[in-house]
């Protein structure tokens, strides 16, 4: 057997989310005493794939060419299939980006493969057992999945493992898979990249504003605070339900899940459907002007305050202290 | 247009979740079942682009009979009928095997699902119903809009968004953002009750996943609370104490 991770690229560069699902794949293949090799798709230059030797992968299957250049969910999955089957590979990992939960389930039934996604740590291995930890009623508790396939197909959270730098080279090797026509379906017409942002699901800072911010015209604030501290911004569902911000930033139980280091929740209720998709953050923050808004139950640090004064005091704060560091 | 919305029932949003027999079981006492929000938005949506005769909208759900008031409540929102796979659904393996199997005897142009179910999270069957019959899919689409022999769909990449055109038939989860949820009102409430709700029998499918036991988040400590004019010391906290800026 051997453990093989899918490592996706954005533009041409991987992510810290890749590293960490290789750092997450080298573990596994050590547990089990055996290779770990990456499969690239897309065209990613030599200095960038060599990257995944420096995280932990033995082996590089690259496969490049302008019909794969951007995301094709059935061609990919059957590469990747395609891929495991080459190295027998008892594990795929992928990361739990939007491509990854729609790559996951397509490799699972290609390789009648038993497929958990939201996997939050390392799979426990005992007596011919594989059991993985995912995230279950969106945050509210996690479930304990044994899968019993002979392969097993796993997509890792963002921000749930650490990245660790093994120094590795990789051996890269050229792989191509004779595509089907019929893999080649659905058509990109357009990509929309909001590229001087950050990303929400793999942010490691995130500050999100409510209903309390009155209106679309006082996220000013909230984009000063997270351009200051390199964050991505998020909002409760009434916002966006408002049209005061886009649909993507909406975060909870129908919304996006995040689990970053730093949630800055501000004019938010922290009613249990949003709680449902931060309530995995490592450290929140909470601003209110209501002390008995239900947030402060869950929350690290808090603020009692009126939004429109302790914010413009927190960026001067935060700029202080970028300014000494 | 023949559209295929797959339901599913779960616990309402609000319920406390907790187990029972040792972590085993989920604890169902006094928990509420609703249609899952997201398919609801699938199924407002295919409501949308059937409206004034264009087309039918049938919902289908793997489920034993204790999931017919969630059935009945999609066909008061606006389904033309509904099929019951009478089964525990056990993954989403079996989940996507039993709809496919119903799809290959009784094709659609469009098949729909939510983006997960609220319960488990997955966003499995979507993938797993296009691989099945091998035609596309898309786990997470945020707008849709169907076209005669093409529909064009939005998705959400990270940091970002892509649009893609899909000829029918094909699969996609639909997220926030594709409709409104709608609310029934009292004559769909009244139809509900006389539309045709099939049952039949699952196949058998092996099964390759199985939830041994839960766990709950670890509790948070007692908030640490700042003055409010003392942001500096919030600042400080977050540096030296957290560690995380
Ligand atoms: C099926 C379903 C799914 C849902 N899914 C989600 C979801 O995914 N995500 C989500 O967020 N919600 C979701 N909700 C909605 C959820 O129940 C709450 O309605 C919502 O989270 C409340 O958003 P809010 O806290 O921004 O607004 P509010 O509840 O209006 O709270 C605003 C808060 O701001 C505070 N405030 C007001 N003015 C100020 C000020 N000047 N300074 C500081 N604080 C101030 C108030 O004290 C209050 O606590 C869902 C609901 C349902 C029924």
């Amino acid at each position: 057997m051997s453990v093989l991770i899918y490592a996706e690229n954005a533009g041409g560069k991987f992510k810290k989310s890749i590293f960490e699902a290789i750092s997450y794949a080298r573990a596994i293949a050590d547990q089990n005493n055996t290779s770990l090799t990456a499969v690239s798709i897309g065209n990613v230059d030599a200095a960038e794939l060599a990257l995944l030797g420096k995280y932990g992968a033995d082996k590089v299957l690259n496969v490049s060419g302008d019909k794969l250049k951007d995301f094709v969910n059935q061609a990919y999955a059957s590469i990747i299939a395609e891929a495991a089957k080459k190295e027998g590979s008892a594990v795929v990992v992928l990361s739990n980006t939007f491509s990854g939960r729609g790559l996951a389930p397509r490799v699972g039934v290609k390789l009648e493969a038993g497929v958990a996604d939201g996997v939050v740590a390392l799979p426990v291995q005992e007596g011919g057992s594989f059991k993985v930890k995912k995230t279950a009623f969106s945050g509210k508790a996690f479930a304990i999945v044994e899968l019993t396939s002979a392969i097993k197909v796993i997509a890792l959270v963002p921000n749930s493992y650490k990245v660790v730098e093994t120094g590795g080279t990789a051996q890269v090797e050229d792989f191509s898979v004779e595509s089907k026509a019929s893999d080649f379906k659905a058509m990109i017409k357009e990509i929309v990249r909001s590229s001087d942002k950050v990303s929400l699901p793999d942010a490691e800072i995130v500050v999100s504003g409510g209903r309390g911010l009155k209106g679309p015209e006082n996220w000013g604030m909230i984009e000063e605070l997270a351009s200051l501290l390199g964050a991505a911004t998020a909002c409760s569902k009434p916002v966006s339900d408002a049209g005061w911000r886009p649909h993507s930033e909406h975060v909870g139980q129908t919304g996006i899940a995040v689990s970053p280091n730093l949630y800055i929740a501000v004019g938010i209720s922290g009613a249990i459907q949003h709680l449902a998709g931060v309530s995995s953050s490592k450290v929140i923050v909470v601003i209110n002007k209501d002390p008995e808004a239900p947030f402060f139950k869950v929350a690290d640090y808090g603020i009692v305050g009126d939004a429109f004064e302790v914010l413009p005091k927190l960026i001067a704060a935060v700029k202080e202290y970028k300014a000494s560091a | 247009m023949k559209i295929l919305v797959c339901v599913s029932n779960v616990p309402d949003t609000t319920t406390k979740i907790t187990f029972t027999d040792n972590n085993t079981q989920f604890n169902t006492n006094g928990v509420q079942f609703i249609l899952n929000p997201y398919d609801e938005i699938a199924l407002a949506r295919a409501i949308e682009l059937t409206d004034g005769g264009k087309g039918t909208v049938t919902v289908i759900n793997v489920g034993d009979a204790s999931t017919e008031a969630t059935i009945r409540k999609a066909l008061a929102i606006g389904a033309t009928d509904a099929v019951r796979v009478n089964a525990k659904p056990h993954d989403a393996w079996y989940v996507a095997h039993q709809i496919a199997q119903y799809v290959k005897a009784n094709p659609f142009d469009l098949i729909l699902t939510g983006r997960e179910s609220i319960d488990y999270n997955g966003s499995k069957v979507a993938g797993m119903l296009g691989e099945l019959l091998d035609i596309p899919s898309v786990s997470i689409i945020k707008k849709l809009d169907a076209g005669d022999s093409e529909a064009t769909v939005e998705r959400e990449i990270e940091g970002g968004k892509e649009v893609l055109t899909i000829p029918y038939p094909f699969v996609a989860g639909a997220a926030e953002g594709v409709a409104e949820p709608k609310i029934p009102n009292m004559r769909g409430i009244m139809s509900a009750r006389t539309k045709p709700l099939a049952v039949i029998e699952p196949t058998e499918v092996k099964t390759f996943s199985e939830i041994v036991s839960y766990e709950t988040p670890a509790p948070r400590g007692q908030v640490k609370l700042v003055a409010a004019d003392d942001t500096a010391k919030l600042v400080e906290l977050l540096h030296a104490e957290a560690r995380v800026i």
